[in-house]
């Protein structure tokens, strides 16, 4: 007995009639009364990518980013009930949809607000705080990548197209790669601009080494990166801890 | 540079951000929305969440339109724009790669590209 | 006074659906609200604001935690990962109760974020008595199932849903979860009775009741098809419905649910201020 199959197959494709077996309760055919499920699930699911991706939505327009998202959630509905998570095949969705091939960067822009999600519900952690250390004292430390950190990769740049749609004041994008640092030192993630050498660094910090360590092993892998800003940003945005994750 | 400028710049970073202090967190501050979310919504950044209601709002999805993207990405122009796969990923546990395709037999030339 | 007939340790007292937009109000003045209660899905995460707010909530309202995505009535296992997280979030929270739906929301496919109907046979029977078991077992605590919103109904069916309610609560030892709104927008749509509904209900094994607002739209042959919105203020035949009940199952605690179009909280504490004014009375 898999009525739930045949239930599920119609509520996700419009053009199918209602499953077998179900009435309106008079004796009728359920019509209608079956379309309220649908709507339920595909309107649901599309105000929860809304809810999600609001930059993504601006840079497509509402009517294009309902439409798409009716093609998305049909194709990829949620593999939990977590809705918070929701849109992880969001970005290789978007990579490989004919209509915003033009657009390769929305891919990256849907992959920095999953990451402002997850980092959002990440565990807490208390930023690393070095105030009144003695300098030596402080490059001994070896803290942790806090749980809420992320860092997205672009040869896009994102960071200056995610401003200019949040912040009306911002300059537009030119053209350039640009890496995005995530940090949640308090309880509201914010993306930061990550300078050259900042992606190596998160990598080597992620190894557990000194911060000597990580600067010097940095300075070495790329001798332009301005380490003293690098490390400033890490710390001063509440990038690490000294806490360890929950198991 | 040589390994003592080296030093040098590390001990400079180092003393400058040792002056710096961090504030605590407050549950009830107001959270940070980026100015894109829903109007007098406050837990936006949270994220979509769960309903147990239905809704009255009908869902219009049909073959008969045709849209193309009309959002600010209009108003961005980047030469060489067509640069094929992106390289990005996201440096986090449980977050995908960018090797997902369209299911077998989406139906996309209902959207058609400008 | 507690009555310990009632299954459930929340007190006989109006709550409200918690939405972190209310959060400086109810802490500021929560009117009759006295209780809270939050969609457990919600706060699975490892941390952050979500979590802090419950904890805070916590120290002062007694919490019911409403499942939505367990999918008791599905034909699929359990999820045992989710079944885990809820138990996570009910061994540190230590909700006064926790509560699910008769419905179905996931099937091979995923998760579809609906309450999707089932049939009522002894096979369905069956089946979700024995997901029920397993939810208590892992819980380790007693659970209220609620009754749903329908909108269309099953050739197979050959139980009513009061009998099928009655005969789960039996057989399982869990406690019911009485939606009034619920039984008036399924009575009205398939042409029964709603106050023979609740004539028929087991009422002394009801934890809770659920106080919502719905849409109203007509089918294909022009026959009311009422929409469960929780989108708008509970409309007078439910409060009508509600003084029924509790005049018959004695006082129960109440909740008003308002999931869309959430409005500002001074509308949501006149909702449970009336609300209050049914319940108070029976209570004293």
């Amino acid at each position: 007995m898999h009525r739930q199959s045949s239930f599920t197959d119609a509520v996700l494709d419009p053009d199918r009639a209602a499953p077998g077996g179900v009435n309106d309760g008079f004796g009728g055919p359920a019509g209608k009364r079956f379309d309220v499920y649908r709507n339920n699930v595909v309107v649901s699911l599309t105000e929860a990518l809304e809810t999600g991706f609001p930059v993504l939505r601006k840079l497509v327009g509402d009517a294009f980013f309902k439409a798409m998202a009716g093609v998305f959630v049909r194709a990829h509905p949620p593999a939990s009930p977590r809705l918070q998570l929701y849109g992880q095949r969001l970005p290789g969705f978007l990579a490989s949809f004919p209509p915003v091939a033009h657009l390769p960067y929305l891919p990256d822009i849907a992959r920095l607000e999953l990451g402002l999600r997850q980092s959002y519900h990440a565990a807490d952690a208390a930023p690393l705080d070095v105030g009144g250390l003695d300098p030596d004292a402080m490059l001994a430390l070896k803290p942790l990548v806090a749980p809420a950190t992320l860092v997205v990769q672009s040869r896009y740049p994102i960071f200056a197209i995610w401003r200019a749609n949040t912040d009306s004041t911002a300059p537009g994008p030119a053209a350039g790669a640009q890496d995005i640092l995530i940090t949640r030192p308090g309880f509201d993630p914010a993306p930061h601009l990550l300078p050259r050498g900042g992606v190596a660094l998160a990598r080597l910090l992620k190894g557990r080494i000194s911060l000597a360590e990580a600067m010097a092993a940095t300075l070495a892998a790329e001798p332009e990166a301005d380490i003293s800003a690098l490390l400033s940003l890490f710390i001063a945005s509440g990038a690490l801890t000294l806490e360890r994750k929950d198991p | 540079m040589s390994t003592h400028v080296k030093s040098l710049a590390l001990l400079g970073a180092a003393a400058a951000l040792t002056a710096h202090a961090t504030a605590p967190a407050q549950a009830q501050a107001q959270e940070k929305c980026f100015g894109v979310s829903l109007a007098g919504e406050n837990d936006c950044a949270a994220g979509p969440g769960t309903t147990c209601a239905g809704t009255s709002t009908v869902d219009y999805q049909g073959n008969a339109w045709t849209l193309v993207p009309a959002g600010t990405c209009a108003d961005i122009e980047l030469p060489d724009g067509r640069m094929g796969e992106t390289e990005a990923s996201l440096e986090a546990d449980g977050f995908e790669g960018l090797a997902r395709d369209l299911p077998e037999g989406t139906d996309t030339s209902i959207l058609r590209p400008v | 006074m507690r009555d310990m007939s009632v299954p459930s340790r929340l007190p006989l007292a109006v709550g409200i659906g918690y939405k972190s937009r209310h959060y400086a109000d109810l802490l500021a003045d929560p009117g009759p609200v006295g209780w809270l209660e939050i969609h457990a899905e919600n706060y699975m995460g490892d941390g952050g604001r979500p979590i802090a707010q419950l904890r805070a909530l916590a120290e002062r309202f007694p919490i019911s935690v409403h499942g939505v995505g367990l999918s008791i009535g599905g034909e699929r296992p359990l999820d045992r990962d989710h079944l885990n997280r809820l138990r996570h979030l009910c061994d540190w929270l230590d909700p006064a109760s926790f509560s699910e739906h008769l419905a179905w929301s996931t099937h091979d496919t995923g998760y579809l974020n609906d309450l999707l109907p089932l049939p009522y046979t002894d096979a369905t029977l069956a089946r979700v008595g024995a997901h029920i078991g397993q939810v208590q077992d892992v819980l380790g605590r007693r659970m209220l199932l609620e009754n749903p919103s329908t909108y269309l109904a099953f050739d197979e069916t050959t139980m009513e849903e009061v009998d099928f309610l009655s005969e789960l609560a039996r057989r399982t030892g869990c406690g019911l979860l009485l939606d009034i709104n619920n039984v008036f927008v399924s009575a009205t749509n398939q042409g029964t009775d709603a106050r023979a509904y609740i004539d028929a209900f087991p009422l002394s094994h009801v934890g809770e009741v659920h106080l919502g607002g719905h849409d109203a739209d007509v089918d294909d042959t022009g026959r009311p098809l009422l929409i469960d919105s929780h989108g708008c203020a509970v409309v007078d035949p439910v409060w009508a419905l509600y003084r029924y009940t509790i005049a018959q199952s004695g006082p129960r605690p109440t909740l008003i649910e308002w999931d869309t179009d959430v409005p500002a909280f001074a509308t949501l504490r006149a909702e449970a201020a009336r609300a209050d004014a049914i319940l108070s009375p029976v209570t004293a």
